[in-house]
């Protein structure tokens, strides 16, 4: 396998006594998304800092492309950009002279044209003179990005990219990390957002109180976790679900208007057929059907109650 | 060497500096002419020679350690306090940079911009007394040296402080008292025995007199005892500063 980050049994207590890491192993592929997902405080951020140099491991071990973080600290970090999830700038500066500061500080000699292009994809043009505090909140996360950006990173962290940021620019940023995906960067991003993570994402990781509970490939994840429903629209309502359908577990709703019927999609036989049969067995009669298939909101949800 | 971060960081510093340098320089040079007003001329006209220097000379080489002393501090300890106030400090720790290419470029920045302060005191003093200078070359090694040693421990206090009253209050608490016991507007041999050896525990002593010897050939301990002191400081203060690196001491959790 192709492992650009390797996470070997990473270990983090705070000063506080606080464990935010258990025993965390973790592969992140070369030229994937990976969506790292969890409740707050769940510890996605510690991790992500970890691996960038910011706090320091209690135990385990990180390699980025095959180096260290510790013993080569300027190999690793010289190909990682990190995206702060704390909308961290320089008040004063320029959003020009930020950016350019960010590229050198990488080790990186000066490339205007680069620090354009990127300025340019992140929609900051028109403010690269303006100083940053009369930015708004929105683009000062793109600021951020653009500062990642500038030492032309292997891979990238975005750690809430998309957190106060307008739907049309989350389309935009979206659109972005892919096109960074499709020139070869790998990225890593966290997100509240679940759609955000079902719509980019190659892989899915969930974090709970500091340990990984699932890593997933997020189609595999979807299908395997993945339950269905279906809802049957009913001519009448009807007071309670009769006796001789209690095998199907009918949930009804809406004032007895729906009944609602969950399946396992790999289940080698759905049970539709039969309960449509047994329906108009017991004289219901219907006049709509709609199945849903649950969302990965839905899947991670259930997986963090199962963790608590 | 990672030379393009350390460009980046002390350009990033000095653009800063540039900023406020109108206002970095405007107080320490009101407080020289304050001084000059009322030491050289309204009591220094009472005062006798001192090792054959007037007074109003004599207090030049002291005024210059004070600003230099206090911008160096002050320079150095808002350098890098304020990125851990506002949270940038991240990038500076996930670059690859080392401690020592995060030292040398805050520390060289402080310490340039006090070096600046510290002339233009110089030639503030210039307006008011005749400057000698007889050994330039000394002189311009203590200016040198002493900003980058107190560039050092302001680095140290800026990153020891959790507010911003710990930055201004060690300047004032610590700095400003031992610049003023620390010969800078006397002799300390002209102190009773018991205070001339108090005296000799203050760092500041040493930096004055080797500096004032690069004025005027004559100081209260000899030069190869206040360049020994002084160089004993820079290590001293190095030692702290590799000491927080290595632990991380309030940088990394
Ligand atoms: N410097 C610190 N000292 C002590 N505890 C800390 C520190 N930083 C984080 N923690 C704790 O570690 C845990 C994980 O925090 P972390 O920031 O990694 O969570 P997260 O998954 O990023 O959460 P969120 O979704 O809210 O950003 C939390 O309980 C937090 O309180
Ligand atoms: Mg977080």
């Amino acid at each position: 396998m192709n492992a650009i980050i390797s996470i070997t049994n990473l270990s983090k207590s705070y000063a506080t006594g606080f464990q935010a890491l258990k025993d965390v192993s973790l592969e992140i592929r070369k030229g994937e998304i990976f969506a790292l997902l969890g409740p707050n405080g769940a510890g996605k951020t510690t991790l992500i800092s970890t691996t960038c140099g910011i706090v320091r491991p209690t135990s385990g071990s990180v390699t980025v492309d095959g180096h260290d973080i510790i013993k080569d600290y300027r190999a690793a970090r010289s190909l990682i950009g990190l995206v702060p999830q704390e909308l961290t700038t320089d008040a004063f500066e320029s959003v020009w002279n930020t950016v350019s500061f960010s590229r050198g500080l990488f080790g990186k000699s000066p490339n205007p044209a680069h620090i354009e292009k990127v300025l340019r994809d992140l929609s900051l043009w028109d403010k690269k003179d303006n100083r940053i505090m009369t930015l708004s909140g929105g683009m000062k996360r793109r600021l951020l990005i653009a500062k990642a950006l500038s030492h032309e990173p292997k891979i990238l962290f975005l750690d809430e990219p998309t957190a106060g940021v307008d739907v049309n620019l989350r389309r935009d940023m979206w659109a972005l990390v892919r096109a960074l995906r499709d020139s070869g960067v790998t990225i890593i991003l966290t997100t509240h957002y679940i759609d955000e993570a079902e719509e980019m994402a190659d892989r899915i990781g969930v974090i709970n109180q500091g340990e990984i509970i699932l890593v997933e490939n997020k189609v595999e994840l979807m299908h395997k976790l993945g339950r269905k429903q279906l809802t049957v629209q009913l001519h009448q309502a009807i007071e309670y679900v009769p006796e001789s359908l209690a095998a199907y577990r009918l949930e009804l709703m809406t004032d007895g208007t729906e009944l609602v019927y969950r399946y396992d999609t790999r289940a080698d036989q759905t049970g539709i057929a039969s309960l449509l049969a047994a329906l108009g067995k017991a004289g219901i009669d219907f006049k709509d059907l709609q199945t849903k298939q649950s969302s990965l909101e839905d899947i991670f949800v259930s997986l963090v109650r199962e963790g608590q | 060497m990672n030379f393009q971060a350390i460009r980046a960081i002390y350009s990033f510093e000095m653009s800063r500096t540039r900023r406020t340098l109108g206002q970095s320089i405007i107080s320490p040079v009101i407080s020289t002419v304050l001084y000059f007003i009322v030491f050289g001329s309204a009591i220094g006209g009472r005062i006798p020679e001192i090792d054959g220097v007037s007074y109003g000379a004599f207090i030049v080489p002291g005024l210059v350690m004070l600003s230099l002393l206090g911008q160096s501090v002050s320079n150095a300890s808002f350098g890098i306090y304020f990125p851990r106030f506002t949270g940038t400090i991240y990038e500076l720790l996930s670059a690859p940079v080392s401690y020592l290419e995060i030292v040398v470029s805050y520390v060289g920045a402080a310490a340039t911009k006090s070096i600046v302060i510290g002339v233009i005191i110089l030639a503030t003093a210039g307006l008011f007394v005749p400057l000698h200078i007889l050994h330039p070359g000394w002189m311009i090694l203590f200016l040198v040296l002493t900003a980058i040693t107190f560039s050092l421990l302001g680095f140290i206090l800026g990153i020891w402080a959790d507010g911003f009253e710990k930055l201004q209050m060690v300047p004032l608490l610590i700095i400003t008292p031992l610049t003023f016991l620390g010969g800078s507007f006397y002799s300390i041999n002209i102190l009773p025995p018991f205070w001339k050896t108090v005296s000799l525990f203050n760092p500041v002593v040493y930096l004055v007199s080797g500096f004032r010897w690069s004025f005027y050939g004559v100081g209260d301990v000899s030069l190869g005892i206040s360049l020994g002191m002084t160089l004993l400081f820079l290590v001293a203060f190095l030692a702290i500063v590799a000491w927080i690196f290595k632990t991380g001491y309030r940088i990394k959790a």
